[in-house]
């Protein structure tokens, strides 16, 4: 929500859910449908920047929220910077597929595949 | 049942970069008023692009890269969902990987069109990889790049689907 707000977008809808479920739970197609109503929906909205919350809920308790993104205090053996461990991924820059089959089967001419010129 | 508010995503990485010794991520705030069109006709006549940020590719594609990665990927909307990808390097995959609709919601779309609630999916989605640091690339660069191909698509709206 933070970050919907600080992007300013021209209408919104927001869904409290875990990151990597934007569009539903996994499964729950008739779930996916109520939230993708919800979301056309809104296009009819009439207010510049109208953020509409979603009523749906990812668990009963929000429990789920309390170790998101939370620091944790390392171990004693780390060596991490400041005391704490870096559990991010790794910042590969080559590409990162899902499975090795999907890596024998890319195109490397892949005319889908747009990669954009930086002139500055 | 304990209620919360949102997660403040914004706050929570500042703490995280302090607590790790980084300075703090530099996120974007718009302060413009957004770019507001009013729909010109009916949602349920509108034709609609998806576009989304989870990283998401086809396979036959190249996958993308978790190093400010800003290509982007051409999806049809007639593609098979199995042959549909997930890579990303800020949110969990596993759910994404059994069902693509969790990040890009091409089936749920379908439904919504075959239902009458949306009249038509453009010739293509779009992908993205989320997480690029440089918001000029995405603004100077990326978002132009996108906008055109929507013109061209000759879609009425367009949904963007981050991760």
């Amino acid at each position: 929500m933070s970050i919907i707000q600080a992007v300013n977008p021209p209408r919104a809808v927001f869904l409290d859910f875990p990151l990597g479920h934007t569009a539903g739970r996994r499964d729950e197609t008739a779930e996916q449908d109520d939230i993708m109503r919800d979301t056309l929906a809104a296009f009819a909205s009439g207010r510049p920047g109208q953020v509409t919350s979603l009523p749906y809920r990812w668990a009963a308790s929000d429990d789920w929220k309390d170790a998101v993104m939370r620091p944790k205090p390392a171990g004693e053996q780390s060596s991490e910077k400041a005391g704490h461990e870096d559990d991010r991924v790794a910042r590969f820059d080559t590409p990162q597929y899902q499975t090795g089959a999907d890596a024998d089967a890319a195109d490397s001419t892949c005319p889908t595949c747009i990669f954009l010129n930086d002139t500055k | 049942m304990s209620r919360q508010a949102p997660i403040d995503y914004i706050e929570r990485t500042r703490d995280q970069y302090a607590a790790l010794g980084y300075p703090p991520y530099a996120w974007v705030h718009r302060e413009d008023p957004p770019a507001h069109v009013p729909l010109s006709q009916p949602i349920q006549d509108s034709k609609l692009a998806l576009i989304a940020s989870g990283g998401i590719y086809r396979r036959g594609q190249i996958a993308f890269h978790f190093k400010d990665d800003f290509s982007y990927r051409e999806i049809s909307t007639d593609t098979p969902m199995n042959e549909l990808r997930a890579t990303h390097f800020a949110y969990d995959l596993r759910d994404a990987r059994e069902d693509i609709n969790v990040v890009f919601p091409l089936e749920t779309l379908r439904r919504a069109v075959a239902e009458g609630q949306l009249g038509a999916l453009g010739p293509r989605a779009y992908t993205f990889m989320g997480g690029i640091y440089s918001a000029r690339k995405v603004e100077d660069i990326l978002a132009p790049a996108l906008a055109d191909r929507l013109v061209r698509d000759e879609v009425d709206v367009a949904l963007l689907v981050p991760a």
